[in-house]
This record gives structure tokens, C-alpha cells and sequence, in this order.
């Protein structure tokens, strides 16, 4: 029966790789006692004023549809939350999409813009569906290696090295996800005329904008030449912790946005109302708490990459997001052998650097989201498995 | 106060057993310069007191009751509230003395072994002071949070073990 039904699926859906990551979710969870540092999303729950604000939505009956673009309110107030915290012009009502997660945005994005055989720049060690996204909007995914020795910034050599007659977009995110870089204003601009003198589009995921621990952020969209050029997307997941929410958004040129919002119209129809009303709290008084969170991140930050380089995995400051990315090298093995066996031998889950894309390999992804005591743990465990696996 | 000091601080009220060489870490400090920092706050009387925060609840072999009280009283000439409040205060069973505004002056947290020994305290100690006009005794049923700390906490992670 199984072959029988096989033939139904496409092609694209089944020359689609499954996510490296979920290997590790199903040895992990079938353990016990396993600390996991492999989480991406806060550990934090939600703000209480927020869940009370999703409780009043439902107590005053707004559970019907929203307009397609997302609640008027929520789009001005997103509008002034862009001006106030990023100094970004944003319109709320022609500029402003709210999707389900800022996954949604990415593949609204990607299926607005792109025709058949286009490419795109992923910029890789990176999350790992935009290349996905890419592939399911029938464009052609191009790795653009970031290394370690640039702090896994991007860096005009490697740009231009990455583009061809074909490309037609590049997908940025700083903060990263894995590798927490961030790049500054005069590091963006060292690279914003190559991609202006190859007339590219830019998608920025900025969803890890709030969470910068040194400087603060500066979106691309703020350069002269880029912002018309320039789709951005961000969200609540992780500055507000509420991820399970489902609530991400779109900004960018008029023209591009209503291209995404007829799709979005016919196959989303709206983000959830209830997650809305949520935002709409958060935003207008959720700043406190986002500098709580932000803090306790920088202070476990702080504890965690300071240790792993003690312990002799040397590891970068990561500028934002909550994601330590070390080097596992010193141990000789690669990063799906290291993860598995940390895994059995000291259970400690950590996501292998591989499942990243390109400039993956010899590093894991170690997530800080999670109690200071943990982490304190998780670093005991880590240095024993090394000391043992050191090589000589 | 400086900032590092501050976060010193806010780390040590939510956990006063966190190692030292991880506080200095958090902060990015030396040992020394956070040992220093601290033993500096306690001469200054900033941190007074590592205490723990415990369910008795969930013991057996020691049951005690507690109470607030509003207490209403007449304020002095030159010495204004401090010096009833010092009095009340100085009773070792008395947990706790805030000057409140409102309805009433001084709330008092007592805790004693019985509610007789507690209502004992009411009426011979307290009520009995000079400046006390009245008092109102509200006996604790349950703690549900105190401290900031949530006393039956489901304290499991629903996030799932590994996500992108």
C-alpha cells in the first residue's frame, strides 16, 4: 500500500530533505534526565498581561476573522513600534502584513517575488527552512558561507563570490540563528552597494532584532537605496516569548507587499485574532518585560560562552539572538557525532552546526534559553564529554 | 550604584546560592571584584539577609499559624511612627512591620505555634501598647506566592526538547 500511495506525492515534496533537526528531537525526547540546550525559542512563557490580554479578546467575542492584512490597530501600532524602536517609516495601512509566525512571511515572501530557475542568497550557517522556502517557491537556493575568522558576518568578498547573472535576492538575518552574529550599521554598509550595483531584493529576518546584547540594532532598511529595495520581517516569538502564539509580520514597498498580501488573502486568510489582540498588549506595554528577558539572556550569555571557552571549545561573542555557536574542532569529531554522543553519554542536547547549511560543520548550536542552574549543569556535563574526547 | 551593582543584586534576590564564579561570569566581572562588590553591600546594609523561601506546608512535625494585623496607631511628636513601630518590631514572633497608607497605620506579620498563642500576642502585647488604638487580626489560610515565589509551581518546561 505504502509505494501505492507514495506515487501521489510530488516531486518537489518528496526530493524535500527532512529537517536535520528532527533526529535529535526524537532521541532526545524518548531520555530522560536530558538537559537540552537545543531549544530555539525563549523559556520564558508569555508576559501574563499579554495571555490576559488573548482572555479578554475571547471574553468580548472577537473570534471571527481579522481583515486580511491583520487588525488596523495592531498595524499602526507595529507602524509606530517600527518608528520608535528601529527609525523605520513603515504605513500600516498599505505596508503591513501580520502572518502566522514570520515563517509565513518568508514563504509569502519568497512565492511573491521569485519566478522559476531565480536565485537566492541564503546566508548559511542560517535557520533552516529558507532554503526550503526557497526551493517551494521554484527558485534555486545559493549558499553563502560565513566563517567563524568574520564572526559569521557576511562580507563584500563573499557577497559578490555568491552572485551570478541569475540571482535575484538575498535573505538576510542578523541577529542569526545559529550563530548569534549581528552586523552593525557600517558593516551592512560596507556591503549594501553590491548589492544595489546587482539591482538585488533583500529579505531581512529580523525576528531577533530586540534580543542585541552590545549595540543596538540597525536594520538595513534604514540605508539610503536599500528600504525600496528591502522586505522585512520580524515578529513576536522571541522578543515578547511568544512563539506558540503564531504571530509574525511583513513590511516593505507597497507594490511588493500587495503582491504577497493576494496571496496571503487566498491561503491564510488572516493571522489568528486571538494571537493579535495578544500583540496589541504587547506592544503597548510589554517593553518592561522585554528588558527583563533581554538581560537575563545577556547574563546567561555571558556565563555560557565565557565557559565554553574555558573548557576549551572556543566559541565567538555572539552580538544577539540566544544561540552560542562553538567550536567542537578540539575534539576531532563532527558535529553529528559529537551531538549524539554527548547526548547518550552526558545528556545534553545540542543541535549539530551541519543541519545549518554551509560552514555548519565543527560546530553545535547551544541555546541559552534556559535556566541559569541548567546551563550551570549542562557546562559540567559538556566538560567531562570533552575532557574524555579530547584529542591528544 | 552603579549598574553592575544593581544586576549583582537583582541576581543574589532571586538566588543567593548561585556560585560566585558564575555570578562574575553573568556580569562579566572578576571573582574578586564581585566578592568585593558584595561584602561592600553587606557593610552598607544594602544586602541584609540570605534567607530561604520554605513551604512549611509540605512538613511535617512543625505547625505554626500567621496572621496580619492592621493595626491603628498614635503617632509622637518628634519620633512620629518609628518608635511604636520599633516596639512592635522588637517581639521576636513578629515577622514583618510596614508602614502602610490607608485605612490603617502599621500592618504586622505574626507568626506563632497555635492561634491561641497568637491571639495571646494580640490582646496582651499589642493591644496593650500605649499608642495602639485597635487592631484587626486576619489569620493566613494558604500561601499561594511569596517573595515572588509561586509556592505550587508547575515548574515543567512545555517547550519541546528540540526546535529550530
Amino acid at each position: 500500500m505504502k509505494h501505492v500511495q507514495q506515487q501521489y506525492i510530488s516531486k518537489t515534496a518528496s526530493q524535500l530533505k527532512p529537517s536535520g533537526i528532527r533526529k535529535f528531537f526524537d532521541l532526545a525526547s524518548q531520555m530522560d534526565n536530558v538537559i537540552s540546550l537545543g531549544v530555539g525559542e525563549p523559556d520564558f512563557v508569555t508576559p501574563w498581561n499579554v495571555c490576559e490580554a488573548g482572555y479578554a479578546s475571547l471574553e468580548s467575542g472577537y473570534t471571527a476573522y481579522t481583515a486580511n492584512a491583520g487588525l488596523l490597530e495592531l498595524r499602526e501600532e507595529i507602524s509606530s513600534y517600527l518608528l520608535e524602536q528601529f527609525s523605520l517609516h513603515y504605513s500600516a495601512e498599505s505596508q503591513i502584513i501580520l502572518t502566522v509566525g514570520a515563517s509565513q512571511a518568508i514563504d509569502l515572501a519568497f512565492r511573491a517575488v521569485i519566478n522559476p530557475g531565480d536565485e537566492v542568497i541564503i546566508v548559511e550557517p542560517g535557520f533552516v527552512a529558507y532554503a526550503p522556502a526557497v526551493t517551494l517557491a521554484g527558485g534555486t537556493p545559493v549558499s553563502l558561507e560565513t566563517k567563524a575568522e568574520d564572526e559569521f558576518k557576511i562580507t563584500r568578498e563573499s557577497l559578490e563570490k555568491a552572485i551570478t547573472k541569475r540571482t535575484k535576492a538575498i535573505l538576510l538575518c542578523f541577529p542569526s540563528n545559529p550563530t548569534g552574529a549581528t552586523m552593525s550599521e557600517s558593516e551592512l554598509k560596507s556591503v549594501t552597494d553590491v548589492i544595489e550595483k546587482h539591482d538585488l531584493l533583500v529579505l531581512s529576518d529580523e525576528i531577533y532584532a530586540e534580543l542585541t546584547y552590545d549595540e543596538t540594532h540597525y536594520s538595513i532598511a534604514r540605508i539610503n537605496g536599500m528600504r525600496e529595495r528591502t522586505i522585512l520581517i520580524s515578529g513576536f516569538s522571541k522578543a515578547f516569548a511568544m512563539t506558540g502564539w503564531r504571530l509574525g509580520y511583513v513590511t516593505g514597498p507597497e507594490e511588493i507587499i500587495a503582491a504577497m498580501l493576494k496571496i496571503h488573502q487566498y491561503t491564510m486568510m488572516c493571522a489568528p485574532t486571538i494571537a493579535q489582540h495578544g500583540a496589541l498588549e504587547a506592544l503597548k506595554s510589554g517593553r518592561e518585560d522585554l528588558e527583563r528577558m533581554k538581560k537575563s539572556y545577556r547574563q546567561r550569555r555571558n556565563f555560557l560562552v565565557k565557559s565554553f571557552n574555558n573548557i576549551g571549545l572556543s566559541c565567538h561573542m555572539p552580538g544577539g539572538a540566544f544561540y552560542a555557536f562553538p567550536s567542537i574542532q578540539a575534539t576531532g569529531m563532527t558535529s553529528d557525532e559529537f551531538a549524539e554522543k554527548l547526548l547518550e553519554e552526558e545528556r545534553v542536547a545540542v543541535v549539530p552546526g551541519h543541519v545549518f547549511g554551509a560552514g555548519g560543520e565543527g560546530y553545535v548550536r547551544c541555546s541559552y534559553a534556559t535556566s541559569i542552574d541548567s546551563l550551570q549543569e549542562a557546562v559540567k556535563r559538556i566538560e567531562r564529554f570533552v575532557s574524555r574526547h579530547q584529542q591528544a | 550604584m552603579n549598574e553592575k551593582e544593581i544586576e549583582i543584586l537583582e541576581i543574589l534576590e532571586e538566588n543567593a546560592r548561585i556560585p560566585m564564579d558564575v555570578l562574575a561570569d553573568m556580569v562579566e566581572l572578576s571573582v574578586e571584584e564581585v566578592e568585593k562588590t558584595i561584602k561592600r553591600l553587606e557593610e552598607q546594609n544594602i544586602i541584609l539577609n540570605y534567607s530561604s523561601v520554605i513551604n512549611w506546608d509540605k512538613t511535617s512535625g512543625k505547625d505554626g499559624v500567621a496572621a496580619m494585623i492592621d493595626v491603628k496607631v498614635t503617632p509622637k511628636r518628634e519620633v512620629g511612627f518609628d518608635e511604636i513601630a520599633e516596639r512592635i518590631y522588637r517581639f521576636p514572633e513578629v515577622k514583618a512591620v510596614y508602614l502602610m497608607s490607608g485605612a490603617f497605620d502599621l500592618s504586622v506579620q505574626i507568626e506563632g505555634k497555635t492561634m491561641k498563642e497568637v491571639a495571646f500576642f494580640v490582646s496582651n502585647k499589642l493591644s496593650t501598647l500605649d499608642s495602639v488604638l485597635s487592631t484587626t487580626t486576619h489569620f493566613l489560610l494558604k500561601k499561594y506566592k511569596h517573595d515572588g515565589v509561586i509556592f505550587e509551581p508547575e515548574q515543567k518546561d512545555k517547550r519541546i526538547v528540540v526546535s529550530p
